[in-house]
């Protein structure tokens, strides 16, 4: 396919406007040493018709996810996402835009961008909100970051309840700024106020994800004062459909919250791409990454919206400033408020109601049976550890026999966890499908 | 327009979701439940319509002519959305078992070594989300070298004073002290004060080429051989690759690390603001610092390998923002090596052709034969006389129905505009282009306030930035 549209003809007009006899000599000052003198060895180029074969030849070895049931979370979710989301985000003046630069004539974005912000502000209960993050594990590298600019404390405590992904690529940022990461332990799955008063001085933050990687509710409120007693900086991490039904980082005391925002309306797509956000109280307005955008008017008092606070940003302050990132994750922030605005209260409380019932569900009959048992103690929410008798392989295999796609096994990520592995429910499971997921773990042998 | 907010009528809600009761109190304790979540309530059909709305208060390069410098805004073939989307890929769960995903893991791998064929590079990780985070994973990679070696004296990174601001931002981020050597009379690294700065504490430069002004950077080799001599590495910013496809390779021109702006060069769509993607690439002595993990080929599988010694470790949860690697692989899959050369012909074609067609209008900092792009400024009697500003000059295109070109960028040209037509337009558009540019021109010496007012045709006018951080209005809530 060729996406150029010259015809030799036009090709030797412009080469006789520019003064030049061939393309070739418009590359003259490339110095021989660095010319590449062999065609790249590239497999050739193909019509429409063909790449759209053989891409979905490659997608049909995968498999074939519209036969499967998933029970896989962890931090990606299979949730419904209403057919309004995909056809408004395939609208070309969305997607085939660069950032904002030009506000008169980039409304759309910034407008959809300033109602992003607004919403994630709601659901966290906090006072402002950036406009996206490349994912949930970087919001938290760079709610780190904050919290060190803010302090000019050197070292970071995170709770090892958090999530394994958004512990790992911390440790990655932390190691570039030379600032020391240390872990809370898990004390029944959690984390422990106790090992806070320690772990904390002289600390930045605390980092706690609630409810965390397992599904297991923290003790936030002794947390936070534990946090600011040592005069760190609580960062709330949290699922953006928990914040449907449950207290909110701004209501409990929290100064940042971040999280990943895939559960709102985006595809779980291998990975990515997701949807990173940040929220924070007022007072670290100007240590946010990223964009923000606010209202203002022209000259004639139409509303309008505009990047805004740029002085943080990387193209005006340069080594000075708050972040590096640039491109972020816009067409994700408009799938999620869309999402957001289909789904409204009730919709976004519905998505949550019917994941905690579902787990709960999936853990009440784990109780019940024989060779399996829930991993911790206290109540849940949308995700199920246990440990059984069985390997962990076992059952992943006896599940992908049954039609279904899990569990996680969590010793990858803990080696003090063996044989312990975790299940999800979303809005999306049925009553017989968890049902049937009972079953298949009942029949699995040790 | 309104805003959601102002839209929102309690009750309006459509039924997505079963409306079984649930009652949480059975599982939540009561202080944890959350009573009130003030978010807007809208009919399917008035949320089809209000984004449908916005969708019209922008512009993207299906509307019109993006040429916009350094962001390479070529055509988003619409192949590509359709492939992204293919349930095979588009519904996999990142934790899902290998045998289950050995189709995307295959285009992974395939990329991964096409990329690497392209930049001539030796092993490729495509996890970093988009290219200042691509820079990110490549400074870690130079700290981590020089730490594994035990040379830890090595503080600063070198940026050029025409380089993009992720660069030295990035420097930082990763713990290093930013160092900038100047450019030359022709628009290249001063080599010889880079002799001056480049030291035993130097860990790497970071470098463009074509340089942002759109000119190769002649001296290329030679300066790789002062970074290294200095015993430092030599770090390629992939943001203008678009320019040399098949021509010449960073891994030729003696880079060790690049990283590439898939969302540039490969024609994914920008989004709006990403996502991106912007994969890495290092010769072979630096393999085993790459991100983790990275997809080998064995015994006729694809695994996700975790396997290298000295790796930074993790840059972002999972693979990478795999939607948009689909897309950039659909896209070397149509062109091939020969189309991606092409690519690399017509970008500069269409660059030169445009600054000859305006060169007698605007002024041309460096007389030579530019890349993919080139940077002019309005004469400086219109700017001094007249007031005309480059500013004005992008606004008055927005009324012409074009996206203006990037403005004060680089920072070492006044009044900088920079031009980047790509390869995807006709001659008519660039025309027509290159027409309405001389146009505002001598518009501007007739009518200078006309063009200081502009846009005039636009559904805002210019807006007042100052008073957006002034009196700050940064979300809105229910009931005001």
């Amino acid at each position: 396919m060729r996406f150029t549209p010259h015809t030799e003809e036009d090709r030797r007009e412009m080469l006789r406007q520019i003064g030049a006899s061939s393309v070739d000599e418009l590359f003259s000052d490339l110095p021989a040493a660095v010319r590449l003198d062999r065609p790249l060895n590239l497999p050739e180029g193909l019509p429409e018709s063909e790449v759209a074969r053989l891409l979905s030849t490659l997608a049909a070895r995968d498999l074939d996810m519209g036969k499967y049931v998933s029970f896989l979370g962890g931090g990606a979710y299979d949730r419904y996402i209403p057919s309004v989301v995909g056809e408004m985000l395939r609208r070309s003046e969305f997607y085939t835009a660069y950032t904002p630069y030009q506000p008169e004539i980039s409304q759309g974005t910034l407008q959809a961008i300033f109602e992003f912000q607004s919403l994630i502000a709601a659901l966290t209960g906090l006072d402002i909100a950036q406009a996206s993050l490349y994912d949930g594990a970087t919001a938290v590298a760079e709610a780190a970051m904050l919290a060190w600019g803010q302090t000019g404390r050197e070292r970071i405590v995170v709770a090892r309840s958090v999530d394994p992904q958004y512990r790992a690529v911390l440790r990655t940022y932390a190691h570039g700024r030379g600032l020391e990461v240390v872990e809370l332990p898990l004390r029944d799955g959690r984390a422990a106020a106790e090992d806070i008063a320690g772990a904390a001085e002289g600390a930045a933050c605390v980092i706690v994800q609630h409810p965390n990687f397992f599904g297991l509710l923290e003790d936030v409120d002794s947390l936070v004062k534990a946090t600011h007693d040592k005069g760190a900086l609580y960062i709330a991490v949290a699922d953006p459909i928990s914040l449907a039904v449950m207290r909110p980082p701004g209501a409990y005391g929290a100064d940042v919250a971040v999280g990943e925002a895939q559960g709102l309306g985006i595809a779980a797509s291998f990975g990515g791409p997701y949807l990173g956000f940040m929220a924070a109280r007022q007072a670290y307005l100007r240590r946010l990454p990223g964009r923000i955008v606010g209202e203002t008017a022209d000259k004639d008092g139409n509303r309008g919206y505009v990047l805004t606070f740029q002085t943080r940003e990387q193209h005006i302050r340069r080594e000075k400033a708050t972040s590096n990132i640039c491109t972020n994750q816009g067409l994700m922030a408009l799938a999620a408020t869309i999402h957001t605005t289909l789904l409204g209260p009730d919709g976004l409380r519905q998505a949550a109601s019917l994941s905690i019932e579902g787990a709960h569900r999936l853990g009440d009959g784990i109780g019940r049976t024989q060779g399996v048992d829930l991993a911790f103690s206290g109540p849940y929410a949308f995700e199920v550890a246990l440990r059984g008798k069985a390997s962990v392989k076992d059952v992943q295999g006896a599940m992908l026999k049954a039609g279904m796609l899990g569990p996680l096994d969590l010793e990858r990520f803990y080696p003090e966890l063996p044989g312990h592995m975790l299940l999800s429910v979303t809005e999306k499971r049925t009553t017989e499908e968890i049902a049937k997921l009972l079953d298949v773990l009942q029949g699995v042998e040790a | 327009m309104k805003t959601i907010f102002e839209e929102h009528e309690a009750g309006r809600g459509t039924e997505y979701l079963p409306s079984r009761k649930v009652d949480l109190g059975a599982y939540l304790p009561a202080g944890e439940i959350r009573s009130e979540l003030p978010l807007p309530e809208l009919s399917e059909v008035q949320a089809v319509r209000h984004f449908t709305g916005l969708s019209r208060r922008n512009y993207g390069v299906d509307t019109g002519f993006y040429p916009l410098g350094s962001c390479t805004m070529k055509y988003n073939p619409k192949i590509n959305e359709d492939t992204a989307r293919l349930p095979g890929f588009a519904q996999l769960h990142p934790y899902q078992p290998e045998e289950t995903v050995q189709g995307a893991l295959q285009m992974m791998w395939e990329l991964q070594r096409d990329l690497g064929e392209i930049t001539g590079m030796d092993a490729v990780s495509l996890q970093p989300a988009a290219g200042a985070h691509g820079e990110l994973t490549g400074i870690l990679i130079v700290r981590a070298y020089h730490e594994s070696r035990g040379d830890t004296a090595r503080t600063q990174v070198i940026v050029p004073d025409s380089a993009h601001g992720t660069n030295p931002a990035t420097a930082a981020m990763a713990g290093f002290e930013v160092v900038h050597v100047p450019s030359d009379e022709r628009g290249g690294v001063d080599v010889d004060a880079l002799r001056q700065l480049a030291s035993e504490k130097t860990a790497a430069l970071m470098l463009t080429n074509p340089n942002t002004l759109g000119l190769f950077d002649e001296r290329i080799t030679e300066i790789a051989e002062v970074i290294h001599a200095a015993g430092g590495l030599l770090y390629y910013d992939g943001a203008n690759l678009n320019a040399v496809l098949g021509h010449s390779r960073p891994g030729d021109m003696g880079f060790d690390i690049v990283h590439l702006n898939l969302h540039k060069t490969f024609s994914t769509p920008h989004g709006g603001g990403g996502p991106g993607a912007g994969p890495v690439g290092v010769k072979a002595h630096l393999r085993d610092f790459l991100p983790m993990p990275i997809v080998t080929n064995g015994d006729g599988h694809f695994h996700l390998s975790y396997d290298l010694k000295d790796s930074i470790g993790q840059m972002r949860s999972f693979y990478g923002n795999f939607g948009v690697l689909v897309r950039a692989y659909t896209y070397i899959r149509a062109l091939g090596g020969e189309g991606l050369r092409e690519v690399a012909d017509d970008a500069v074609l269409n660059a030169n052709y445009i600054l000859s067609l305006i060169k007698d209008h605007f002024d041309v900092p460096f007389d030579r034969i530019p890349k993919h792009e080139f940077v002019v400024a309005p004469p400086e009697d219109l700017v001094r006389q007249q007031g005309v500003k480059t500013l004005d000059i992008a606004k008055r295109l927005l009324d012409f129905d074009y996206h203006p070109p990037t403005v004060y960028f680089p920072l070492i040209v006044h009044e900088a505009m920079m031009i980047e037509p790509t390869e995807t337009e006709t001659k008519e558009t660039l025309k027509g282009f290159a027409d309405t540019l001389n146009r505002i021109i001598d518009e501007g010496r007739e009518n200078p306030e006309y063009v200081k007012t502009a846009p005039h045709n636009t559904v805002v006018g210019r807006l007042d930035e100052a008073r957006a951080v002034k009196q700050p209005k940064l979300l809105e809530r229910l009931g005001g």
